[in-house]
């Protein structure tokens, strides 16, 4: 195993990363930031009591996980996207590294910078809020596990890409709505009960959920159903990656 | 000597049906230089990009320092550096930076002296720190060289070296081709130039339509298809050539001024000395003499031309 490899392109990485600070820190908490402002302070004081945690405290995990799951897909995107864009893949081809090692280096270094996003965020929100989180250590587990599946997902679709739009239609038309709809800002139990059950088909809702439980110990789903949502929602992402190594899908000619 | 790469009856067919390379075996020899020489869209890039892990090969099989090229990948590639045909870089890395990347990505522990000595030795030294998108072409061109040289290749592949390269900098390329070559470095250039395989290459091998027509010595390929020509140019243009110089299958030149004589070199006969008593016998006055060895260029075009005429007939 060339773990030297797989550390140089994570080292390059995350470089790449703190060179673009202000693009990489500040928009994603800038856009959390608005919706503390809009959602929690504004009309959070106008919401009933979701459970036994305020409006602005239910916010908080709905925040951070809209957050980890956009940019982690971004990130993982772009960063396989851009070698083949700028098109200089051919050092990672011609190099002695496996396909594993090449995805370890860049959904590692993509997980581990919306896993700073998410403790940025988190910080930020305690200007707002006064916060409690009853479970910290599955916390961290299910947030590093959410920061890994979806970076890994990028990773797939940064593969897949031919150019920009196509980078963008999959996080654009398919992820946001899905994170949006999948209870980031709302308790699914408001909803009119047709729509609490389309929305069951929702993964997200899952994940959502269950972080949410690590904060409150409450859930809008059995936390089981979120486990398994997480194993699930990883092993297809492995499958995906799994055959994209096999077939050298769309990197090697 | 050993052979250090060992390319086995490789094809290669593009997904979109483009057969690029037909069956072609080649063997390198561990210490040489290879020109590879051949026209646009010959295949010469598909068969480095083949040897190297760029592109897979259809079928065939390719070892490098006795490593299977998929089964072996890694031993096989910790040997190669590749400087592909088009400069392709990180627009905001650095040069310093992308040197290590490279190193890395190979392996290898961060050596700082190693690349040092590379940097300075391709005139990067003092630019190490500058963005690489504000470098010029030709700084460019070097960057590319020092990260394929930045893992220590024992096999070096370099895609059209000298393209949009200015003179002086072909030749100092040059130099630092011959100076790898002799710390042991096998090198393998594709060029357009034909001049750049006769000052570099030990082996010339010429590909077209995805065919390796041939593959020899420089000095033997030149030796074995080299023509040499005696331009004897006359006082007094003739119309015909003289019946009694009718053995030597002259040609009249340019407005009956000259007769030209082809010969060749490896004969232990020219038939010099017969045919210049024999011209001056038949009355003919000389005015000047001028010899012409055939170059590498002309044995090209007379290979491809050779090529193109045999797939005519064959059609
Ligand atoms: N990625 C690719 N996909 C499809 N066809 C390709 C690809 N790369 C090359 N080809 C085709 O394969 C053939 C050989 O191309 P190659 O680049 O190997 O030629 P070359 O000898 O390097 O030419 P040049 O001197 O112009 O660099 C050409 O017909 C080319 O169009
Ligand atoms: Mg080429």
């Amino acid at each position: 195993m060339n773990v030297r490899a797989m550390a140089t392109i994570y080292r390059f990485e995350m470089l790449r990363f703190f060179r673009t600070l202000t693009q990489s820190f500040l928009s994603p908490v800038l856009s959390a930031s608005l919706y503390f402002i809009v959602f929690g302070a504004a009309i959070g004081p106008r919401m009933t009591e979701l459970g036994t945690v305020g409006y602005a405290e239910f916010l908080v995990p709905g925040i951070i996980m809209l957050s980890v799951m956009t940019q982690s897909i971004s990130n993982a995107a772009f960063s396989i996207f851009y070698p083949k864009f700028i098109r200089t893949t051919y050092e990672l081809l011609s190099a002695p590294i496996s396909f594993l090692e090449i995805l370890g280096g860049y959904v590692g270094a993509a997980a581990t910078k919306s896993f700073l996003v998410a403790l940025v965020i988190l910080t930020t929100s305690t200007m707002f809020v006064d916060l409690q989180i009853i479970y910290p250590l599955a916390m961290l587990l299910m947030l590093i596990l959410t920061c890994l599946c979806f970076a890994l997902f990028g990773f797939i679709i940064g593969i897949w890409a031919d150019n920009f739009e196509q980078l963008q239609i999959i996080p654009l038309m398919i992820v946001t709505p899905m994170v949006f709809l999948g209870g980031s800002f709302y308790s699914i139990s408001v909803l009119p009960p047709l729509w609490q059950t389309v929305t069951l088909f929702n993964p997200v809702v899952y994940l959502i959920s269950g972080f949410r439980w690590t904060f409150y110990g409450q859930a809008d789903v059995p936390l089981i159903s979120s486990v398994l949502a997480f194993v699930l929602f990883s092993a297809a992402c492995l499958a995906v990656i799994w055959w994209i190594f096999r077939t050298g899908w769309k990197l090697r000619s | 000597m050993s052979i250090i790469v060992d390319v086995q009856n490789v094809r290669k067919i593009y997904d979109g049906g483009i057969k690029a390379l037909g069956g072609v075996s080649l063997q390198i020899r561990q210490g040489e230089i290879l020109a590879l020489l051949g026209p646009n869209g010959a295949g010469k890039t598909t068969l480095i990009s083949v040897i190297c892990g760029v592109a897979n090969a259809t079928s065939g099989s390719v070892r490098v320092g006795g490593f299977d090229i998929v089964k072996e990948y890694r031993a096989a590639r910790s040997m190669i550096g590749l400087v592909p045909q088009e400069i392709t870089l990180e627009p905001f890395g650095r040069v310093l930076g992308t040197t290590q990347f490279s190193r890395g990505l190979f392996g290898k522990p961060r050596d700082d002296a190693y690349l040092e000595k590379i940097l300075t030795k391709l005139s990067l030294w003092d630019k190490r720190t500058a963005q690489l998108n504000q470098l010029s072409g030709g700084m460019k061109r070097r960057v590319m060289i020092a990260k394929a040289l930045s893992h220590e290749p024992a096999v070096l592949f370099l895609d059209e070296p000298s393209a949009g390269v200015d003179v002086e900098l072909r030749r100092d390329m040059w130099q630092t081709v011959e100076e790898l070559r002799s710390t042991g470095v096998t090198i393998i250039l594709t060029t357009h130039y034909i001049e750049e395989a006769e000052a570099l290459a030990d082996r010339v091998g010429v590909i077209a339509k995805g065919q390796l027509l041939v593959v020899e010595e420089k000095s033997r390929l030149m030796q074995q298809m080299g023509k040499k020509q005696i331009t004897i140019q006359l006082s007094e243009a003739i119309v015909t050539v003289p019946e009694s110089l009718e053995g030597y299958g002259l040609e009249l030149g340019q407005n009956g001024a000259s007769l030209i004589y082809s010969y060749d070199t490896n004969g232990t006969r020219t038939g010099i000395t017969k045919l210049l008593n024999e011209i001056s016998a038949s009355g003919l006055v000389l005015r000047d003499l001028q010899t012409r060895q055939s170059t590498l260029e002309d044995i090209f075009v007379g290979l491809l031309s050779d090529s193109e005429q045999r797939e005519a007939s064959e059609l």
